[in-house]
């Protein structure tokens, strides 16, 4: 065991859950991914002063950690800037039943829109959903059998109820 | 926990499902579930409680039930009458109907072949017990091959009736199971681990999260019978990021296990120990790949190592290690339970048991299903999956995902073997069957799994890293029509240089839908070429589409 | 270290040889004065069996694999070829597919005419490169006082990762991403000059098989790199244990 360990970045509660998942694998270079798991659950993203936290205090070199965070594509560097998220699935199953569709459709009401946008959108490999195929995650919210016309639908709900 | 209150509870479990002489049970599988089946079972139970039906009648949500096309699916118990897209204002009706005539306008045929020519053994209690209670996989015999491996087995013994099953790995390679526990058991080293293999990335399939979802207890069990088997007592399930319901439901079930005294040390008062653990795959599909899913275990990136060492020999943390994937791993505790001759006697002579597959595409009747080996890819389309719908034809089926190949009608007859397809160029794979139908290109089907080679490479090894980039930018040509034979040419060398030189088996198994396109459908190809060779470049793109991504950065940063 | 040291015996291309067990193929070879190219290979640092040039057609058992020999521990009995027509157009692709990954531009290059991606892209006799260049945009990091990394020339070789890790034990440097977006970084992917592990030892510099990784004040075809400290550390090394 190490003998001091460095202070969190900040007084953050939420560095307790990051400190209590290094604890629980006794601070082993091994817990880096599981440790980068919750930070990201917490944080919603890695940012430096988080993997220069966590590479010290599991004693793994800062380029190991920062190859590591950028090999997965679960973790992000960045904070999700965008207000809601659609997750397209782009699995086989939804690629041959018109993903690319509605991407397209998702992308044209989108990117038209000047600034900031409200909706970042997203693309990802099979949802494991193939019966709902085309499938999007809304929020969370998985939705299948969706049109270009019923995706841009939803999103436009979502516009209105914010204006 | 001792036999004799293994089998108390089982009983008693037994008995007070039967004391209830109804039971409604809601389809919580993924598919499902994206359809708010979640909602179903609350309503259920408000539907219960309003009506004072608590005691007659009880509700479960309960692993994929298969026909994933017609859900959410709700069952009425003892009769298993199934109801097919289910809203929550059927509910009502729904409950009003036990006991009562059922609701023939929302009743789904239980007797149509996509039930009745399965069979189901890795799925039995997938779709019938609630994955969540411990007490329902007792009640329906869960844990009873544990205890008879313990007590009335020695490893050697348990090793020698996987090996007489004839069951192979479900992960796509197909290497005999027994072997591979052998080889384990053999290893002199007191530190061994066992490692169920759930990073599921292929995209279309979803075999083993319909496994984990449904019947996290049998996993659990299988993996204390290989840890026995192999002198290991501790396991890891790498389950894929993406699963969450499948990680949240292995966890219970560990702590309900542990609890229950079937993990832990001194399991039904033996002297076998064994541990688990739930580790989460980051999103890297190559981290399927044995060296790859030790390194995220380990906590690098996931990247494979030249072979050998073998795994079985040297893997996490250098030491043997037992990594199977989930499917075979499920088809363990009824080995164990019926034996081997009876797993042996369904199959073929080189391809024994039953084999579960993810039914996709343009096919009627999409969803889990399970078959035993030999069973015809016509059988499986044109009688379970229900044909082609939208008066459209078949043209292929696409089996084993990006490492697999494409299969045109003529071979259609090919029973499901991993001998049998390997001869016509396809392969089982993990278990995904995408159907394609006349409206399909089948360059375009290529491109689309060499897409996701190219963004799923991990980047180690040239031949992987720069050919499926080449060959995604060959195959865009040919499929726009900018291509000339000399493309074309290129593209097959490619093949092999990228099939025969790369490090691991995603990226030797890259080129596999190019090349089973190639062979059955090369006209689709040469009619796309153009005739007078241009020496206009077309922009190679500098960086190749940014990849499929969770998060708003993709990979890098 | 065993106390016995067991002896294996195979063949290689014509020639019967014998090696202890701990050996490579590219190990044995080379004693044996038998040449196989190598890129991501080094003597001294650990083996990777990244860039497959060094792959040799191994059969065993009657079952031929083609196999990285800088990678894989002799055995008894194996048949091994060195250089077939067949591997020779496989070298020349892997290094095809290199040259059109990255920026190289010999011309330009402060390693020219003693860059190992030159030297055997020449001994291999690739004369032109059949597949589109990628023309990736790269960048150049000359933050550091004495030494440049230019991503560009970069073959992702991962001998400065070995070498700073395994040798100096700093390592500063790993790689980042994935797929065809993988690059080599310092630190938290910071300008080299602000990466605070780096010793400035420049090892990494004179492992780096290309122009890659230099030392300020070369012009085109002046730098030079040294290795004689590798095959020596390492010898220390086995002396100490």
């Amino acid at each position: 065991m190490k003998a001091a360990r460095i202070a969190p970045p900040s007084d953050d509660k939420r560095w307790r859950v990051v400190d209590a998942t290094m604890r629980r694998h006794g601070y082993h270079a091994h817990a880096l991914i599981e440790t980068l798991h919750a930070t990201q659950e917490s944080f919603g993203f890695l940012d430096e002063d988080a993997l220069r936290y966590i590479a010290a205090t599991l004693g793994v070199a800062l380029s190991h950690a920062y190859g590591v965070a950028t090999f997965y594509r679960r973790f992000t560097l960045k904070p999700r800037g965008a207000r809601h998220t659609c997750v397209v699935c782009t699995g086989t199953a939804c690629h041959l039943k018109g993903a690319p569709a509605l991407l397209d459709a998702l992308h044209r009401r989108i990117d038209n829109d000047p600034t900031n946008p409200p909706v970042s959108i997203m693309a990802a490999r099979c949802l494991a959903s193939c019966g709902l195929a085309p499938a999007v995650v809304f929020d969370g919210k998985v939705v299948g059998n969706l049109t270009p016309d019923l995706t841009i639908e939803r999103i436009e709900k979502w516009l209105s109820d914010e204006s | 926990m001792n036999p004799e209150e293994l089998h108390q509870l089982a009983e008693q479990h037994a008995n007070t499902r039967t004391q209830i002489p109804h039971r409604i049970r809601v389809c919580a599988g993924t598919s499902c579930m994206g359809l708010h089946s979640d909602q179903l079972v609350s309503a259920v139970q408000r539907e219960l409680k309003q009506h004072g039906h608590e005691k007659t009648c009880r509700v479960s949500g309960v692993g994929c039930m298969g026909l994933c096309s017609a859900g959410p699916l709700v069952a009425v118990d003892p009769d298993g009458i199934l109801y097919q897209h289910v809203s929550e204002t059927d509910i009502s009706a729904i409950v009003a109907s036990v006991g009562n005539a059922p609701l023939e306008q929302l009743r789904c045929p239980t007797d149509i072949p996509f039930f009745t020519h399965q069979k189901r053994v890795v799925l039995e209690h997938c779709g019938e017990i609630d994955p969540e209670r411990i007490e329902d996989a007792l009640a329906v015999g869960g844990y009873t091959a544990l205890l008879k491996a313990l007590t009335e087995m020695t490893p050697a013994e348990v090793i020698t009736q996987v090996m007489r099953s004839g069951l192979r790995g479900r992960g796509g390679a197909g290497y005999p199971a027994g072997l591979k526990w052998t080889t384990v058991a053999k290893a002199r080293n007191p530190r061994k681990f066992v490692i169920c293999n759930g990073d599921e990335g292929d995209p279309g399939a979803f075999m083993d999260r319909g496994v984990m979802e449904g019947d996290p207890h049998r996993m659990i069990e299988a993996m204390a019978i290989a840890g026995y088997a192999i002198g290991a007592n501790e396991g890891y399930f790498f389950v894929r990021g993406e699963y969450t319901t499948s990680v949240k439901r292995l966890r219970k079930a560990i702590l309900q296990a542990e609890r229950s005294g079937l993990l832990g040390a001194n399991i039904f008062g033996t002297p076998f120990s064994f541990t688990l653990e739930v580790r989460i795959g980051a999103g890297a599909f190559v981290s399927g790949e044995e060296t790859a899913l030790i390194a995220s275990i380990e906590g690098r990136r996931g990247t494979p190592n030249p072979r050998p060492p073998y795994p079985a020999e040297q893997g996490l943390w250098g030491c043997p290690t037992l990594i199977n994937n989930v499917a075979t791993l499920a088809s363990i505790p009824p080995i164990i339970n019926h034996g081997s001759e009876w797993y042996a006697s369904m199959g073929t002579p080189n391809s024994k048991g039953t084999h579960v597959f993810a039914l996709t595409g343009k096919v009627a009747h999409t969803g889990l299903i399970e078959v035993p080996l030999g069973t015809t890819l016509r059988e499986v389309i044109f009688e379970i999956g229900g044909g082609i719908p939208n008066g459209h034809s078949f043209k292929a089926v696409q089996m084993g995902g990006p490492s697999g190949g494409c299969i045109p009608a003529e071979h259609l007859d090919t029973p499901i073997g991993y001998e049998d397809l390997q001869r016509i160029g396809a392969m089982i794979g993990s278990g995904g069957i995408l159907v394609l139908d006349d409206t399909s290109s089948m360059v375009e089907v290529a491109r689309f799994f060499m897409e996701f080679c190219m963004t799923e490479s991990c980047g180690k090894c040239v031949p992987c890293r720069v050919g499926t980039v080449q060959m995604h930018n060959l195959l865009t040509r040919i499929s726009t029509g900018a291509a000339t034979t000399h493309d074309l040419a290129l593209l097959e060398s490619l093949c092999d240089l990228v099939q025969h030189t790369s490090l691991c088996g995603l990226g030797r198994s890259a080129p596999n839908p190019v090349l089973s396109t190639l062979r059955y459908f090369r006209e689709e190809y040469e009619a796309s070429l153009t005739s007078t060779p241009s020496n206009e470049l077309i922009p190679l793109t500098a960086r190749p589409p940014a990849p499929p991504t969770n998060g708003p950065n993709g990979k890098g940063a | 270290m065993p106390s016995s040291v067991r002896v294996k015996t195979l063949r290689i291309d014509d020639l019967d040889v014998a090696g202890d067990e701990q050996q490579t193929i590219f190990d044995v070879a080379i004693e044996h004065d038998i040449p196989i190219p190598t890129l991501c290979h080094l003597d001294g640092l650990g083996a990777v069996g990244a860039c497959r040039m060094c792959l040799v057609e191994v059969t065993n058992a009657n079952q031929t694999r083609l196999q990285p020999a800088c990678a894989t521990p002799i055995e008894e009995g194996m048949q091994i070829v060195t250089n077939s027509p067949r591997l020779q157009e496989y070298r020349r692709m892997i290094l095809e597919l290199l040259f059109a990954e990255g920026n190289h531009v010999c011309a330009v290059c402060v390693s020219n005419g003693h860059c190992e991606l030159q030297g055997l892209a020449q001994s291999v006799g690739m004369t032109h490169v059949r597949f589109p260049y990628h023309y990736p945009q790269r960048s150049v990091d000359a933050s550091h006082r004495r030494f440049v990394v230019d991503h560009n020339r970069c073959v992702l070789c991962t001998r400065c990762v070995r070498v700073c890790d395994e040798i100096e034990g700093a390592h500063t440097w790993d790689l980042m991403g994935a797929s065809s977006q993988t690059q080599v970084v310092t630190d938290l992917n910071q300008p080299w000059a602000e990466a605070e592990t780096c010793t400035g030892c420049g090892k990494c510099i004179h492992v780096c098989p290309t122009g890659a990784l230099f030392e300020k004040g070369h012009s085109v075809a002046e730098m030079h790199k040294r290795r004689q400290f590798l095959p020596y550390l390492r010898a220390m090394r086995e002396r100490e244990l």
